[in-house]
């Protein structure tokens, strides 16, 4: 799609812009919508599926800047771990008589801090992978919350808190509006800024990047920070939501959201996607997960359901690109034979 | 050159050198640390717990080095176990007369099936394999749970024989001992003297010189995972057997201790190395930490961040040792 746009010169194809996978995602998010309407007949529900969202919408907010970590070629694998400490600190430091409005912000810096300590470790450790850092601080992230709480629940929030989670404005939910809000941010900061379009830069050719005068690990850090940020965002909307926590709270959180973004046609290679995907992808599997529940499948099979989505959606795109690989060395040796 | 230049100079590049002395060592003082706060940690009774509690751990993390040497990762293991276990519990409980040697075949296979299809997804459909791995295990937990019907296998349905898999001994050592002690030595030999062995370090170490001089690394990568798979398979029937109950979340996050045990006995993430004999030492390593913790009184809570805080602590001494050989190989090429 980048390249596309960077060669101007070629023209507008009607048939090409409808052949996107961003296209592809609608008509399944349609079909799913279609099959679920026709299971169950209090699906279509305006009440109903509007309040389905203020349920699925506290971890797409991970959802926008793991977009550009994997664009970036990296993967974060902590972030649900981040979510779990910043929740847990701030609930406990409520609970020690720490004003609200204090341990909010407290919760924003705790996961800005285990995120910028993912970028930094992976920017001063080149030679290792982003699975291997955040699977380390993954773990570490979830055992400093059990050191904290133990195994104990944490509540007891002021009545302004709940809003978050269960506040409307003007009928529809909070928690919708401040999604729309920081989605548009993000695919502005990927789509429009130079520093987007050195993030498709890097994840392209870290390289050559790096030698046309990118700064790789600026950027990289800067990503990584803001995807602890934002589990932070999702760690208040969850915990507002729930009214109380505990340290294994967003459990297997990570699974949904790289299911989403791969969903969404982000490439895991790095380079390719585009932000309009990923958020379609978060209301596919949300109103999927939706549906199906009202007709009693069970939780567990949602798991494999999701599962094996995510699987597929990553190797639709590998399997024809393959055949296409295939294709062009065909032709090459007919072009090679002709020659001759 | 002269003799002195080939030797090795930096203190990093000496560490590499005697990576498995230097592990040796820690266990070693760990060992006495722990032994001063608490005399009965170094009695035959404790170490005796210690090893078969290590067993399969030290089992899993042979599958999961061949996994990290061909630059991969498997995610799945604890699921895997989790379903042969309760397969194999539930068709025990069925026919309580089966050959234990029988269940133990059964749940091989279980596992094989699961790390195949992984196997085939990285190797074939070019997944990466933190993702293929996290979405099967995601789907070998679900069914797991499906077929278990969210209920429990408990000790009272196990007949005697498939408990004993677990608590009785060959010629004086516990069984789960005496398979690990097969299970290296078979994966010393497979290993270091076989060519499929070396062709997995070859594909590791460098993919497309392997393709090159003809190794098919596609079958290499299958082959890797579902030895993975066989492994964690056969780790569910003895896990069962050991703890006498299988649950749907049985070895739920289990993977992590095994790649930690991979980590500290010098497996390289970035692929390509990684012996036997680090790996045997880092798996007792592991065990001892999680022997040792409650019985110096440190709060089960504690565990998970201090086992996080080793994993990341190898994992970046081993990037530091690998810089100071690198560095020390140009210095002896006089670049």
């Amino acid at each position: 799609m980048e390249q596309r746009a960077l060669m101007s010169k070629k023209e507008f194809s009607l048939k090409r812009f409808f052949l996107q996978w961003e296209w592809m995602l609608v008509l399944i998010f349609l079909l799913v919508n279609a099959i679920n309407v026709s299971l169950s007949p209090y699906y279509f529900n305006y009440d109903s599926l509007r309040d389905a969202t203020m349920t699925f919408l506290d971890k797409a907010f991970i959802v926008l800047p793991m977009v550009l970590i994997m664009i970036l070629g990296e993967i974060d694998i902590s972030v649900a771990s981040t979510v779990a400490l910043s929740a847990v600190i701030m609930a406990d430091l409520h609970a020690k008589g720490v004003p609200m409005e204090a341990a909010v912000v407290i919760c924003l810096l705790v996961g800005t801090l285990c995120g910028f300590l993912n970028g930094w470790l992976l920017v001063r450790f080149k030679e290792l992978s982003s699975v291997i850092v955040t699977l380390a601080t993954m773990i570490i992230y979830r055992g400093i919350a059990y050191m904290i709480l133990e195994d104990q629940a944490a509540g007891q929030f002021p009545e302004w808190f709940s809003f978050l989670g269960w506040g409307y404005v003007f009928g529809i939910p909070f928690i919708l509006i401040a999604f729309a809000v920081c989605a548009i941010a993000f695919g502005l900061l990927l789509h429009m800024t130079t520093f987007g379009r050195r993030i498709y830069a890097i994840g392209n050719n870290p390289v050559a990047s790096r030698f046309s005068g990118v700064q790789v690990d600026r950027i990289k850090i800067i990503v990584f920070t803001l995807a602890g940020l934002m589990a932070a965002v999702t760690a208040l909307f969850l915990t507002s939501r729930m009214g109380s926590t505990r340290p294994n709270v967003a459990m297997g959180y990570e699974l949904d959201v790289i299911a989403m973004v791969v969903l969404g046609g982000i490439s895991t290679a790095g380079g390719k996607g585009r932000m309009i995907g990923a958020v379609i992808a978060v209301f596919l599997i949300g109103f999927l997960r939706y549906g199906l529940g009202l007709i009693n499948v069970p939780a567990q099979v949602l798991l494999v359901i999701i599962g094996l989505m995510l699987i597929a959606a990553v190797m639709v795109p590998n399997l024809k690109r393959k055949r296409s690989a295939a294709a062009n060395v065909r032709k090459e040796d007919a072009g090679i034979k002709e020659a001759i | 050159m002269t003799e002195k230049a080939l030797k090795p100079s930096t203190t990093s590049a000496n560490i590499a050198r005697f990576r498995e002395a230097g592990l040796l060592g820690v266990i070693i003082a760990l060992s006495i640390a722990v032994q001063i706060r608490n005399p009965s940690f170094l009695t035959v009774e404790n170490i005796s717990d210690l090893m078969t509690n290590t067993a399969i751990l030290s089992i899993l993390a042979v599958g999961m080095m061949l996994v990290i040497v061909t630059r991969g990762i498997d995610l799945s293991i604890g699921a895997t176990l989790a379903l042969s276990g309760m397969i194999s519990a539930q068709t025990v409980g069925a026919y309580p007369d089966l050959h234990p040697l029988l269940v133990i075949l059964l749940g091989t296979l279980i596992g094989v099936v699961c790390g195949a299809v992984l196997g085939f997804l990285v190797a074939k459909g070019g997944v990466l394999p933190i993702i293929a791995s996290l979405g099967m295990m995601n789907a070998y937990r679900g069914l797991t749970f499906m077929v278990s019907g969210g209920k429990w296998v408990s000790a009272h349905q196990m007949p005697p024989s498939f408990k004993e898999i677990a608590t009785g001994s060959i010629w004086g050592v516990n069984t789960l001992i005496a398979i690990a002690i097969l299970i290296y030595l078979c994966f010393f030999y497979f290993l270091n003297h076989t060519r499929t062995g070396r062709q997995i370090y070859a594909v590791g170490s460098n993919p497309e010189s392997a393709a090159i001089s003809g190794i098919n690394n596609e079958r290499i990568l299958w082959l890797v995972y579902t030895i993975m798979g066989a492994l964690s398979g056969l780790c569910g029937v003895l896990w069962v057997s050991k703890f006498a109950s299988a649950q749907g979340d049985t070895a739920m996050g289990y993977e992590l201790s095994v790649i930690a045990a991979c980590v500290l006995g010098g497996v390289s993430i970035a692929g390509g190395s990684g012996k036997i004999s680090g790996l045997l030492l880092g798996a007792i390593l592991l065990g001892i930490l999680n022997n040792a913790l409650p019985l110096i009184n440190v709060s089960p809570f504690w565990q998970m961040a201090i086992q996080g805080a080793i994993i990341l602590l190898a994992v970046l001494i081993n990037a530091v040792v690998k810089r100071g050989v690198e560095r020390n190989n140009l210095a002896r090429r006089k670049i």
